[in-house]
C-alpha cells in the first residue's frame, strides 16, 4: 500500500524495510544479577560479581525481565513461547565481561505479533499492519569510555547484563515515514505497558534499520543494517538516506554488499562499520548455565490480566464512547503519560461541573491540546513539567461548563495559572472575570454600538450578513470578554433584525 | 594414642567432641603433615595453616562453651583450588588467575566452614580440571604417594582431584574436596586408594566454583572410606538460589541411612564396559565386586548401556564446547594475568595474556570447544553430542528399570607414571572411559577402594546409581568396602 518510491535514472525503486528494536527493561535489576541499573551513575558502581564475569559466578533469572517480555508480547498479540531457552553468543570485546552474551537465538520467549500503525491520523484508511517476527530477552553491554585518558580506555560495566528485549519486526515497511510510525507505535506500546520507558536519548531504546531496494514487483535485493539508531527522526533519514544511496550504487553498476553500517546525523549519512566478510561468527549455543524457561497458561493470563487498557482500544474508546475527533483522539493516546493526564482532567472536569464525562470530553480535550500544550510549548515546558494540574485544569473547565466564564477568558485565566500557581476561582474571583448574563448592561453596550456604526447597521439590513460577526467583536470588546456570548448573539439579532 | 593424621573425619569428629583430643592439636598434626609432604608431592598449591588453626581454635572454644558443634567440628580439610576462597589465591592451577584473591567465597566451601571444617590450603589439580594426570598444572605436578615395589618413578595421583587424592591418601589430609567433570573425582581416588563421590547433577551447588563445562561440572567428597563421604556430602549438597542449576530438594540423612545390606537389591553389570583387551587384574577386580555384592545380598542382572562407545567422543565435544566458552573471560581485562606488549591493541592484549597464561592442555580444548561451535560445524558436532548424550542418559533409565545399581571398574587401569600418556591426548583421553557416561547423564557415581593389581597400586569400584539416589551408591559402596577389606597405604617416602 505504501506508494513511496525512490526515482533513479533507470526507474522508480521501492524500499524494503525492518527494524530490530532494543528495549531496555524497565525493572530495578539486571537480567541475570541482582545488581542495580540506574541511569547515570557513577562508572562500576551498578556492577555485581555475576555482571563483572568473576571466576565461578553464575546467572539467575530475573523474573520481572521475563514477565515485562511476557508482558510485551502478550500487548501486540503474539505468540507467547512456554518453553523458550537462553543461548551463548560468544565473541571477544572489553565491554563484555563474560566473553559472551547471554541471548535467545534458537528459542525466543515470545514468537510471531503485529503491530498497526496509521501514517495519517485523520485518515482511518491509511493503518498498516507490521508484523513481529520475535521478542527474545538479552543481556546489554557495557560502555568503553576513550576520552578519560591519553592512551588508554576505561570500561564501565553498569550497563553490563542490563536487561534487553529485541523486538525484531518483518520487513513490512515501505517508506520512511512507514518506519517513524511503527518505531513511534512501537514505544507506544512499550510505554503504556510499562516494560520500557522508552528513552532514546538515554539509550533505553534504539533500533538496528534493515533497509534493502528493489524495483516493484522484484525479490528482494541485498539489505544493509544500520546499527543504534537512538531516534525516530534519525530512522527515517537513515531508510532515505541509505535507500537512495543503494539505489545510486545499483545504477551505477555497483552491488549492495551485506554490511553493517552506522549512521553519522551530523552529516546524514550512512557508513560502512564491516562487512559480512569479518562478521563474528557468534557460536551461538544453549548457555549450559541456565535450565530453559517454562512458563504455564496461568502465568501467561495472570501477564494478561495485568495489562492496561492499550492504546488502540483506548483510541477506540475515545471516539466512540467520549465522542471525539479521530485526530484528537490520536494525539491523546500517542502517549501513555498524556492520556492518563487528560483521563484525569476528564474526570475532575465532569465533578466539578456535575456533568458526564462523555459531555465534557470534546471540550477537555479541545482544551488540553489546543490551548494547554500551546502555552505549555511557549514556556517550554511539557505535561511533566506543568505547573498546572489536572485538577486544576477541571476547575478552570468546569467554569467554562457552567457558565462562569466564557472560552476567551479562560485564555486569560489559564495565562495567569501559569503565572501564579492560583487555582481558576481564585483569578476569576480575584480579576473579577466572571461572564455576564447582565441583559441591561449588554443592552446598553449594544445601543452604543449600533449607534456609533449607523452605517454598517444599514448594510447589514441590506443583506450584508457577514457583518454580524463585527457587531458581536465589538460588543464583546465594549463588555471586555465578560458577556455571555448566548446573551449577545440573542440581543444583537433582536436589535439588528 | 593413634596418630591423628590416620583419622578420618567421623573418627576426629568423635574424638573432639569426646574430648580426647582438642581440634587444635588435629590441625597442628595435619599442618606438620601438610608442610612435611609439601616439597616431595606438590599436593597444595597455597597453604592456609592458620586457617586451620582458627577453624580449630573457634571448634575447641564451642565445644568449651557447651555450643553444638557441625558435623565437620575439628576437621581440617583440603580445598581443590577450583572453589573461591574469600582472600585466599584461586587460580584452577593456571598462571592466568595467579595472585587471584576472590573476594568472595564458594557456595561448598562456605558449607564446609559453616559446619565447623578447616581449610589447610588449597590443592593442585589439573589447569581448569583439564587432565588426568594432574600433569597440567601451571604449578607443578602432583606426585602420588604410591609408588611401584623397587621403583621410584614418580606416578600420577590421576586428575583432575590430584591434589585432592593425594593428599587424603598420604594421610596429609582427613578429606579434601574434588570436583568431577568427566571422572576427576572417582580416577583418581581409584588412583590413590580412596572414596570418593559425584553426586547427581545439581546436588551441590556451582556458585564459586572455578567453572570448567557447566553441564557436567559437580563437587563432591573426597575421603578414607564410604561413611565419611557420606557425612561430608551431607554438608556440602543443598539447594543455591544463586546456582539455576541446583537441585531444589532437601539432603537426605545418607550418612545414618548407611547400610551394605544388600538384600533385594539388583545390581547391573554393564556388558559393554567389558572392554577387548582390558587390563586382567581390573577384569578380576571386577569380577572380585560381583561377588562381593553377591555376598552382601545382592542379585546379579547383566545388562546392555548400547551407546557407551560414543560417550567418550560426546563428552569430549561437549565439554570442550563449553570449556571454550566458559574460559573466554580471563581476558586480561578485569583481573588476573594481563600481558600487553608495547604499543598493543585490545586483539594483541588478549591474544598475548591467553597465550601466556592457559597450558598446552587448556589451549588445545579450548580449540577444540571453539571448532566444535563453528559454524558449519555445530550441527555435525555439538548437536549431534548433544543427542548422543540423551541417547547415552535413556540407556541408564531404561537399565534403572531393571537394577538398583550398576556396578563396573572406575578405571581402565592402575596408576600410570607421569610422563607416560601425556605425550598422547588420546590415549590420555581414554582413561576416562568408565567415568564419562554417567557424568553425561548426571548420575550419582562413587569409586571405593577394592584392591591392589599385580604391581601393588590400588585399583578402584564404580558404582553408578539412579539419579538423586546417593543413598543406593554408598550403601553399595559400603557393601563393597566392607568385604575388600583394603588396608593398603602408601608406604611413606617423603
Amino acid at each position: 500500500m505504501s506508494t513511496y518510491r525512490i526515482q533513479g535514472d533507470t526507474g522508480e525503486w521501492e524500499v524494503v524495510i525492518g527494524l530490530e528494536v532494543h528495549a531496555q527493561i524497565t525493572t530495578n535489576a539486571k537480567l541475570f544479577s541482582g545488581a542495580a541499573t540506574a541511569f547515570g551513575a557513577e562508572p562500576n558502581t551498578q556492577v555485581s560479581l555475576v555482571d563483572a564475569a568473576m571466576p565461578g559466578m553464575l546467572p539467575v533469572p530475573n523474573g520481572e525481565c521475563i514477565r515485562q517480555a511476557v508482558r510485551t508480547g502478550l500487548a501486540i498479540n503474539a505468540q507467547i513461547n512456554k518453553w523458550s531457552r537462553f543461548d551463548r553468543k560468544n565473541y571477544f570485546y572489553a565491554d563484555l565481561p563474560q566473553g559472551y552474551q547471554i541471548s535467545q537465538l534458537y528459542h525466543p520467549i515470545v514468537g510471531e505479533g503485529a503491530i498497526e500503525i496509521q501514517l495519517d491520523d485523520k485518515n482511518p484508511d491509511s493503518v498498516k499492519t507490521i508484523g513481529v517476527e520475535r521478542i527474545h530477552v538479552e543481556q546489554d553491554a557495557g560502555k568503553l569510555m576513550h576520552d578519560q585518558h591519553p592512551t588508554m580506555s576505561y570500561v564501565d560495566l553498569n550497563r553490563s547484563g542490563v536487561a534487553l528485549m529485541e523486538i525484531v519486526s518483518r520487513p513490512d515497511m515501505g517508506s520512511p515515514a512507514e518506519a517513524g510510525a511503527y518505531l513511534s507505535k512501537l514505544r507506544t506500546i512499550l510505554r503504556y505497558v510499562g516494560s520500557c520507558d522508552g528513552n532514546m536519548d538515554q539509550g533505553s531504546m534504539r533500533a538496528d534499520v534493515n533497509v534493502s531496494v528493489r524495483k516493484p514487483g522484484e525479490d528482494l535485493g541485498t539489505r544493509t543494517e544500520t546499527k543504534n539508531v537512538n531516534s525516530v527522526r534519525f530512522v527515517m533519514a537513515v531508510v532515505e538516506q541509505e535507500a537512495k544511496r543503494q539505489v545510486a550504487l545499483i545504477e551505477d553498476g555497483g552491488k549492495v554488499v551485506q554490511e553493517t553500517r552506522l549512521y553519522d546525523p551530523d552529516r546524514n549519512e550512512t557508513r560502512s562499520m564491516r562487512s559480512k566478510e569479518d562478521a563474528h561468527d557468534y557460536r551461538y549455543f544453549p548457555d549450559p548455565d541456565l535450565l530453559p524457561l517454562v512458563l504455564d497458561d496461568a502465568y501467561i493470563e495472570e501477564c494478561r490480566a495485568s495489562l492496561p487498557e492499550l492504546p488502540d482500544a483506548k483510541r477506540q474508546r475515545y471516539e466512540t464512547a467520549l465522542g471525539l475527533s479521530a485526530y484528537n483522539a490520536a494525539v491523546l493516546t500517542a502517549d501513555v503519560e498524556t492520556a492518563r493526564w487528560f483521563e484525569v482532567l476528564l474526570a475532575e472536569t465532569a465533578t466539578k461541573a456535575n456533568k458526564p464525562e462523555a459531555e465534557v470530553a470534546k471540550q477537555a480535550a479541545n482544551w488540553l491540546i489546543s490551548e494547554l500544550f500551546g502555552a505549555l510549548n511557549k514556556l517550554g515546558k511539557n505535561l511533566e513539567t506543568s505547573p498546572v494540574t489536572p485538577a486544576a485544569g477541571g476547575e478552570l473547565l468546569a467554569l467554562i461548563a457552567d457558565g462562569t466564564i466564557s472560552g476567551s477568558i479562560a485564555k486569560q485565566v489559564l495565562e495567569k495559572m501559569l503565572e501564579t500557581g492560583d487555582g481558576a476561582g481564585v483569578i476569576v474571583e480575584r480579576e473579577g472575570l466572571k461572564q455576564t448574563s447582565d441583559t441591561g448592561a449588554i443592552e446598553a453596550a449594544i445601543d452604543g454600538i449600533l449607534a456609533a456604526n449607523a452605517d454598517k447597521v444599514e448594510q447589514f439590513r441590506a443583506g450584508k450578513e457577514a457583518l454580524f460577526g463585527f457587531f458581536v467583536g465589538q460588543t464583546m470588546k465594549a463588555m471586555q470578554g465578560k458577556a455571555n456570548p448566548g446573551v449577545v448573539n440573542e440581543l444583537l439579532r433582536k436589535k439588528l433584525g | 594414642m593413634t596418630d591423628l593424621t590416620d583419622l578420618g573425619i567421623a573418627a576426629i569428629r568423635k574424638g573432639v567432641a569426646d574430648g580426647e583430643f582438642s581440634a587444635t592439636e588435629v590441625a597442628t598434626a595435619f599442618n606438620a603433615a601438610v608442610a612435611e609432604a609439601q616439597g616431595a608431592l606438590n599436593a597444595f598449591i597455597v597453604t592456609t595453616p592458620e586457617k586451620a588453626l582458627d577453624a580449630a581454635a573457634k571448634v575447641d572454644a564451642d565445644r568449651a562453651a557447651g555450643k553444638p558443634l557441625g558435623k565437620m567440628a575439628g576437621v581440617p580439610i583440603g580445598m581443590k583450588d577450583l572453589f573461591a576462597t574469600h582472600g585466599v589465591q584461586t587460580t584452577a592451577a593456571s598462571k592466568i588467575l595467579e595472585g587471584f584473591k576472590p573476594q568472595y567465597e564458594s557456595t561448598v566451601s562456605a558449607k564446609l566452614w559453616d559446619a565447623g571444617a578447616g581449610m589447610l590450603g588449597k590443592l593442585n589439580l589439573d589447569q581448569f580440571a583439564m587432565g588426568s594426570s594432574n600433569e597440567t598444572s601451571a604449578f607443578g605436578n602432583v606426585i602420588s604417594p604410591w609408588r611401584r615395589p623397587n621403583d621410584t618413578a614418580p606416578l600420577a595421583p590421576g586428575g583432575s582431584s590430584g591434589g585432592s587424592s593425594t593428599a587424603v591418601a598420604a594421610r596429609i589430609a582427613p578429606a579434601a574436596t574434588g570436583t568431577d567433570t568427566g571422572g576427576s573425582i572417582r580416577q583418581p581416588a581409584a588412583f590413590t586408594g580412596i572414596a570418593g563421590i559425584k553426586p547427581t547433577y545439581g546436588r551441590c551447588s556451582r556458585w564459586g566454583v572455578v567453572a570448567f563445562a557447566s553441564s557436567l561440572d559437580q563437587a563432591g567428597p573426597m575421603a578414607r572410606d564410604v561413611t565419611d563421604c557420606a557425612i561430608m556430602l551431607e554438608v556440602m549438597a543443598g539447594f543455591d538460589p544463586k546456582d539455576s542449576t541446583s537441585l531444589d530438594m532437601p539432603v537426605p540423612a545418607w550418612s545414618a541411612n548407611l547400610s551394605g545390606d544388600m538384600k533385594g537389591k539388583k545390581v547391573g553389570i554393564p556388558r559393554e564396559y567389558r572392554l577387548d583387551g582390558m587390563d586382567p587384574d581390573v577384569a578380576k577386580s571386577w569380577d572380585d565386586g560381583i561377588a562381593w555384592l553377591k555376598d552382601a545380598g545382592a542379585e546379579i542382572v547383566e545388562i546392555s548401556l548400547p551407546h557407551t562407545k560414543y560417550a567418550l567422543p560426546a563428552y569430549y565435544i561437549i565439554a570442550p564446547a563449553e570449556a571454550s566458552s566458559n574460559l573466554a573471560r580471563y581476558d586480561g581485562v578485569r583481573y588476573g594475568l594481563r600481558d600487553l606488549p608495547d604499543g598493543a591493541g585490545l586483539q594483541d592484549m588478549y591474544a598475548a595474556t591467553r597465550a601466556a597464561g592457559f597450558g598446552p592442555e587448556v589451549k588445545r580444548r579450548i580449540m577444540i570447544g571453539t571448532y566444535v561451535l563453528s559454524a558449519g560445524f555445530y550441527d555435525a558436532y555439538y548437536t549431534q553430542a548433544q543427542k548422543v548424550r540423551a541417547l547415552i542418559a535413556r540407556d541408564f533409565t531404561r537399565a534403572f528399570e531393571q537394577v538398583d545399581v550398576i556396578l563396573a571398574p572406575t578405571a581402565p587401569s592402575s596408576a600410570f607414571a607421569l610422563g607416560e600418556k601425556s605425550a598422547d591426548p588420546l590415549e590420555m583421553y581414554l582413561n576416562d572411559v568408565f567415568s564419562v557416561p554417567a557424568s553425561l547423564a548426571g548420575l550419582p557415581a562413587m569409586s571405593v577402594p577394592a584392591g591392589l593389581d599385580r604391581s601393588g597400586l590400588p585399583l578402584g569400584l564404580q558404582v553408578i546409581g539412579k539419579a538423586f539416589d546417593e543413598q543406593g551408591v554408598l550403601n553399595a559402596g559400603l557393601a563393597l568396602e566392607a568385604r575388600a577389606g583394603f588396608t593398603a597405604r602408601p608406604e611413606k617416602w617423603w
